[in-house]
């Protein structure tokens, strides 16, 4: 069948059997490869996407599921050349050392500080709960989310004023 | 020289990203982006997937194999089995250790989730859906679990396939002076034991093994993009056992999502996709799953530890014994260094200054999974630094004593490096009582111990654990240390360019440590070029010096001196070339972070920059051109990184739950190159370390099922169960290092679980509860708590 | 790895779902949230010949109050409970269960309706809903029914809901008096399945003694289980650290846990006692702060 999802802000089709996980569609139909696979059993958000918005496992949800809806990626995060304030977060406090967890870790951060612009370290480590990485000891990630909601608190008084 | 300390000089050190400097990752671009190049975002043209079809029994034979299904299924190309790749002698291969190991099981089958055929296919579900059609006919043989079931006369002997081998037997490893030590202990005043077991678990890097073969049948080039922590030393090896001419492989290390010493062996999976894309012409990938991964591939530990320590009447310890006995699983194929059974396990005497000692170590095959050596170990340091802490625990409990006073009493004085252990080591640096008094300020121990004295009164548990490891890392001289034949030296390639920018290739492999700034940090340091201008490139072993890879923390001692030494080879042609552009002697050029200057002339100055330019375009008569070296770097010594570990812990009676409420940690590497990449490793490894202590576990029933085999029961802490992390530091730089650096990679898990679990016993040493296993599970508290009484 | 070949369909009606589930019965699997459907099927446990997603059917998500009853759509989210903060006061124990659930990527997907129905027993509602005494509307093309949560769950991965029906509606009675409950879980880490969990709903009446207690037990047997002689043992009774104590010895009694890799059967069994006794005096504290 058929499955056309809005990729990052722009439509994106190809041929795929309805049992296709949305991370199989995302990394071999679609070639994008920046979500990654950690596990087999739904527990390590190497895969996480948002949907919607929404950080979800990608590994868990079959890609018709996402039919119609909006997907956003790693890659998407980037916006005309300028990076997200998570990326720059993740860059700034060392939150990364092999990377693959990475992509799911910003894109959780990214939404926390969208419905929570000024998180507690507590809620920042529930909210990337459900995001293993093996590297970094989770100490920086926080740090860099923290950066992250720092940034954009910025950014919005210097818009403000 | 003094060192300029103004503002405008700081600002200089960090625009140089020279040693010290806390600079931001320069590999971080491609990551952040999602661009991170792993082996299973390789795709090309043609390319096949293979897909594994393992055993659900941990002991059986192999009767027969029906691939006929599967192979009508369309889309699948082939079905390998044992018995194909017995035709070409590749069902067999070499292990690291010198054992052999199955590629596909021919005769029987050794361990639950061993490879028994690969169907090829031209998608990852097709191969899927065709693997679960593969039939096997097997008849079940009974089990063998734990190596001391293993080594029982009539046990059933598992590697009957070796001629006349009658018994589970795999080696046995002495270190040590067993004279000296029986004697320290007959002449004891008191003697302390603790027998122990540090469980199988598993470096389980979130990125799981792979490959991706492609050999080209036109020109017999062999390009294999493979998860490789150790690219020239598996090119070498795949040469001898799939007989390939080893200058027609090129293997390609790419990003790696972590390694922790997963991505050291060789897998059966990367020879059959290496032989199907010789016989079918076209490439093949392998990813595994998660679940293949933690069932089949290189494991860490299962260690039983028996210690025991000799002490003289004022408590001083005068001898130690260990004895150990080793589950390799079912072939022998431990990635450490040939001439160590035990790897490093003789640093066992740890921090302390003890006399004489003793090391016995045995090892046995059991119906698992092959492996030991891994997970952060530097081969096996991990399990010895736990045998010496908890026993030093115990001896503290014994005494009556102060765990830090006992420690005190004991430690090697600073004044005594270089030390020579009773085990053979000679340590290069050291100041334990220096880390410990920093780690006793940070926590601060004094007044916690009065709030536990308080509980305790109230009947409220509340434990602090201290462990003050020394490691050894480093691998290491080429007489003492080689893997598989292959000496453990290591190597930098450096070029610099005619306008002033260099290139550095390694034979070191990061999978995570951040390499590509580290190391051009050193070259920064060394040559005054910027570190953002030396590029640093690891993993391709077409365009990589020789070398051993990267596990066992040894990168920076070995890998690292590579690079300052050729740094310094070209730092010394510049001189030359200096000499010649200010018409001087070369006896009166002086060097300094990258300006060259005549004796008395400071001002007049030529940069390196002007001297890479010059080394193409003006140089002196016989010399020749161009400013590139190599280095093969063969240490005189290990390293011997140190620090103090404390670890507060309150425990819940009713449900004997542990919390952790304080870490703190105190880490002596040396020289640090990047202090936030180090506190970077040390926070991982102490995550590591508290999952180890807590919650990691790979076990089997008696029937060698596996438990722990997929993430629902191999459990990772999250962000939300892990310790926040308070770092210190101490410098005790390396004296035979060229930059003074000695490695930390494995640091925080060498140390960090004895700490966490001495944290747990001093809860609950006063009733009486002097030990619990790995992994300090509620329920074995609770169990614990039970049976002296205790309950809420 | 990945789940074995099936067809799909996903109606945007639930009559089109109804015909669909009696025409196809057990060769169909229904998918909500996904979070419990997705991994059987990717291990193979479940290869259903065609998967009907009724994820674009509407009238199935949202949380209201109506006639004395809190009524939850079947689909709504776990994590739109976590946020459904107007419930504080009136049914804590789903407040604190909701975010507990395995972790927060799941519980964007996943579905309360869909978790009851999958019915593992040690997942977290099938103990809250029998705590607060719930009701799940099911549908099949042949009509309605009302079942109660009290013997809903009849075994492991086991219910009383029929292969043609799907469930549509939770609905939780929420009377007049003080209510105050809490749901405590023990797990080795977050995203775990409870190793023991417990349920607490009491309702205090105006002379401070318990009107109603409903005590649900997760992961201690082979489905969620109501402590019903505890739960009497309660009832009528002034609050006290004995009458707790003793409630809790029954509730412990009334767990058939197995010894497995989370620990022995006594000590579930025990921490289920120790968990039930805390949760009864949260509960009541609550209830004894709160106002009618």
């Amino acid at each position: 069948m058929k499955i056309t999802v809005n990729m990052n802000g722009a439509e994106r089709s190809a041929e795929a059997e309805p049992r296709t996980l949305l991370v199989d569609f995302i990394r071999t139909k679609l070639g994008m490869t920046g979500t990654h696979i950690g596990c087999d059993t739904s527990n390590c958000g190497a895969c996480t996407v948002l949907l919607d918005g929404r950080p979800v496992k990608s590994c868990t949800v079959l890609a018709v599921q996402a039919e119609g809806r909006n997907v956003t990626t790693v890659e998407g995060l980037a916006t005309g050349g300028k990076l997200h304030p998570i990326q720059e977060g993740f860059h700034a406090e060392h939150g990364l050392q092999c990377g693959f967890c990475t992509p799911g870790m910003m894109l959780v951060g990214a939404a926390l500080i969208e419905s929570n612009p000024h998180p507690t370290e507590d809620e920042i480590r529930w909210g990337i709960s459900g995001n293993i990485c093996r590297c970094t000891g989770y100490m920086n990630i926080v740090k860099a989310i923290q950066h992250a909601a720092a940034a954009n608190a910025a950014e919005k008084t210097a818009g403000v004023a | 020289m003094a060192v300029d300390t103004t503002e405008a000089a700081e600002a200089a050190r960090q625009a140089m990203g020279g040693i010290g400097v806390s600079l931001a990752r320069k590999e971080d671009a491609r990551f952040i982006h999602g661009q991170g190049h792993y082996v299973d975002d390789v795709v090309l043209p043609g390319m096949l997937h293979m897909v594994v079809v393992r055993s659900p029994h941990a002991h059986a034979r192999i009767r027969g194999i029906d691939s006929s299904a599967a192979m009508a299924i369309p889309g699948v190309i082939a079905v390998v089995t044992g018995e194909l790749l017995a035709q070409h002698k590749l069902a067999w291969m070499p292990t690291l250790s010198g054992d052999t190991q199955a590629v596909l099981a021919t005769d029987k089958v050794r361990f639950q989730g061993q490879e028994v055929a690969c169907v090829i296919a031209e998608t990852k579900y097709i191969a899927e859906d065709a693997a679960a059609l593969v039939s096997v006919d097997y008849e079940p043989l009974q089990a063998v679990t734990t190596p001391q079931q293993a080594l029982e006369p009539g046990a059933p002997v598992i590697r009957d396939e070796k001629e006349g081998k009658t018994d589970n037997k795999i080696y046995h490893w002495e270190a040590g002076d067993a004279a000296a030590t029986d004697a320290a202990f007959a002449r004891a005043a008191k003697v302390v034991k603790l027998s122990t077991y540090y469980p199988r678990c598993h470096p389980s890097p979130l990125e799981t093994c792979g490959c991706v073969a492609d050999l080209d049948p036109v020109t017999g080039n062999a390009t294999i993009y493979m998860t490789s922590q150790a690219p020239h030393a598996h090119r070498t090896l795949f040469a001898i056992v799939a007989g390939l001419p080893e200058e027609k492989i090129r293997i390609i290390s790419p990003d790696l999502g972590g390694g922790f010493g997963n991505k050291v062996p060789i897998y059966p999976g990367y020879v059959v996709a290496t032989a199907a894309s010789l016989l079918i012409g076209r490439p093949v990938k392998w990813v595994e799953d998660r679940t293949e991964n933690l069932i089949s591939t290189g494991f860490a530990r299962d260690y039983y530890m028996d210690g025991e320590m000799a002490l003289d009447e004022n408590g001083k310890f005068i001898g130690l014994r260990a004895h150990l006995l080793s589950d390799n699983g079912a072939f022998f194929a431990d990635a450490q260094p040939t001439k160590f059974k035990a790897g490093l396990f003789h640093i066992v005497t740890g921090s302390y200054d003890i006399p004489a000692a003793h090391i016995v170590a045995d090892g046995a095959y059991t119906n698992k999974a092959p492996g030991g050596v891994a997970y952060r170990c530097s081969f096996r340091v991990t399990e010895a630094s736990y045998l010496i802490e908890r026993l030093v625990e115990n001896i503290a409990v014994e005494l009556g004593q102060d765990p830090v006073t006992t420690r005190l009493n004991n430690f090697i004085p600073p004044e005594a490096f270089p030390y020579h252990s009773a085990a053979g080591f000679d340590y290069d640096s050291g100041d334990y009582p220096r880390a410990m008094r920093v780690a006793l300020d940070m926590l601060g121990y004094d007044e916690l111990r009065k709030e536990q004295a308080e509980k305790r009164a109230r009947g409220e548990l509340m434990g602090i654990g201290v462990a003050s490891f020394t490691e050894v890392v480093g691998a290491g001289k080429g007489k003492d240390y080689d893997i598989a034949g292959l000496r453990m030296f290591d190597s930098a390639e450096l070029r610099i360019h005619p306008t002033g920018k260099g290139i550095l290739k390694l034979g070191v492999k990061s999978q995570g440590q951040g390499h590509e700034t580290t190391f051009a940090q050193i070259v920064a340091e060394e040559l005054g070029i910027p570190a953002s201008d030396i590029e640093v490139r690891e993993g391709d072993t077409d365009n990589t010096p020789f070398g051993l890879g990267t596990y066992a923390s040894r990168s920076t001692p070995v890998g690292g001196a590579a690079t300052a030494v050729v740094a310094r080879k070209l730092r010394d042609k510049g001189k030359l070339i200096a000499a010649h552009l200010f018409e001087a002697d070369v006896a009166d050029i002086e060097f300094d972070h990258g300006k060259y200057s005549v004796k008395g002339s400071p001002d007049n100055v030529k940069t390196i920059q002007d001297i890479a330019f010059a080394a193409y375009t003006n140089l002196p008569e016989g010399l020749e051109a161009g400013l590139e070296g190599v280095t093969y770097y063969d240490p005189p010594n290990m390293t011997f990184p140190f620090g103090t570990y404390m670890v507060v812990v309150d425990i819940d009676k009713g449900t004997g739950q542990v919390k952790v409420r304080r870490m703190v940690a105190v880490d002596d590497c040396g020289v640090r190159i990047n202090p936030m990449i180090v506190e970077g490793q040390i926070h991982g490894g102490l995550t590591e370390g508290f999952g180890i202590a807590f919650m990691e576990l790979i076990t089997f029933d008696d029937e060698g099922n596996c438990i722990g085999s997929n993430f629902m029961d191999y459990l990772i802490p999250t962000a939300w169960e892990t310790p926040r992390f308070e770092l210190g530091a101490t410098v005790t730089p390396s004296p035979h290092h060229p930059i003074g650096a000695k490695g930390v990679g494995e640091s925080a898990t060498v140390g960090s679980p004895a700490a966490y679990v001495n944290a747990v016993i001093d809860a609950l040493s006063h009733l009486g509860i002097t030990n619990i296993d790995m992994p300090v599970t509620s329920d074995k508290v609770w169990a614990a708590l039970r049976s002296k009484g205790v309950t809420e | 790895m990945f789940p074995a070949a099936f067809d799909y369909t996903a109606p945007g009606a639930l009559d089109e779902v109804l015909s669909l589930l009696r025409q196809h019965g057990d060769d169909a699997k229904v998918l909500a949230g996904g979070q419990s459907l997705i991994p059987l099927l990717k291990l193979r446990f479940a290869a259903p010949v065609i998967v009907i997603d009724i994820g674009r059917v509407g009238g199935l998500e949202g949380i209201r109050r109506e006639n004395g009853h809190v009524r939850i759509g079947a689909r709504t989210r776990h994590r739109d409970v976590e946020s459904a903060s107007d419930l504080r006061g009136t049914l804590d124990v789903l407040l604190d269960a909701a975010p507990l659930i395995s972790d927060p990527l799941i519980r964007n997907m996943g579905t309360v309706g869909g978790s009851i129905c999958h019915a593992d027993p040690a997942g977290d509602w099938g103990a809250v809903m029998l705590a607060v005494g719930a009701e799940f509307v099911v549908r099949s093309a042949g009509g309605e029914r009302v079942l109660p949560a009290a013997g809903f769950f009849e075994g492991p991965f086991t219910t009383g809901l029929h292969s043609d029906e799907v469930m549509t509606e939770i609905r939780i009675p929420v009377g007049t008096g003080r209510s105050g409950g809490t749901y405590l879980k023990l797990e080795r880490k977050i995203g775990d399945f409870a190793s023991v969990a417990t349920a607490v709903h009491v309702v205090l009446g105006g002379d401070g003694r318990i009107t109603s207690a409903g005590i649900g037990l997760c992961a201690v047997g082979a489905q969620s289980i109501k402590a019903t002689a505890a739960e009497a043992a309660l009832v009528g009774q002034a609050p006290s650290d004995e009458v707790i104590a003793e409630a809790a010895r029954l509730a412990g009694e009334a767990a058939e846990p197995k010894a497995d890799i989370r620990g022995s059967a006594e000590y579930k069994r025990d921490v289920a006692r120790v968990f039930v006794q805390r949760g009864l005096h949260t509960a009541i504290n609550r209830a004894q702060g709160a106002t009618a």
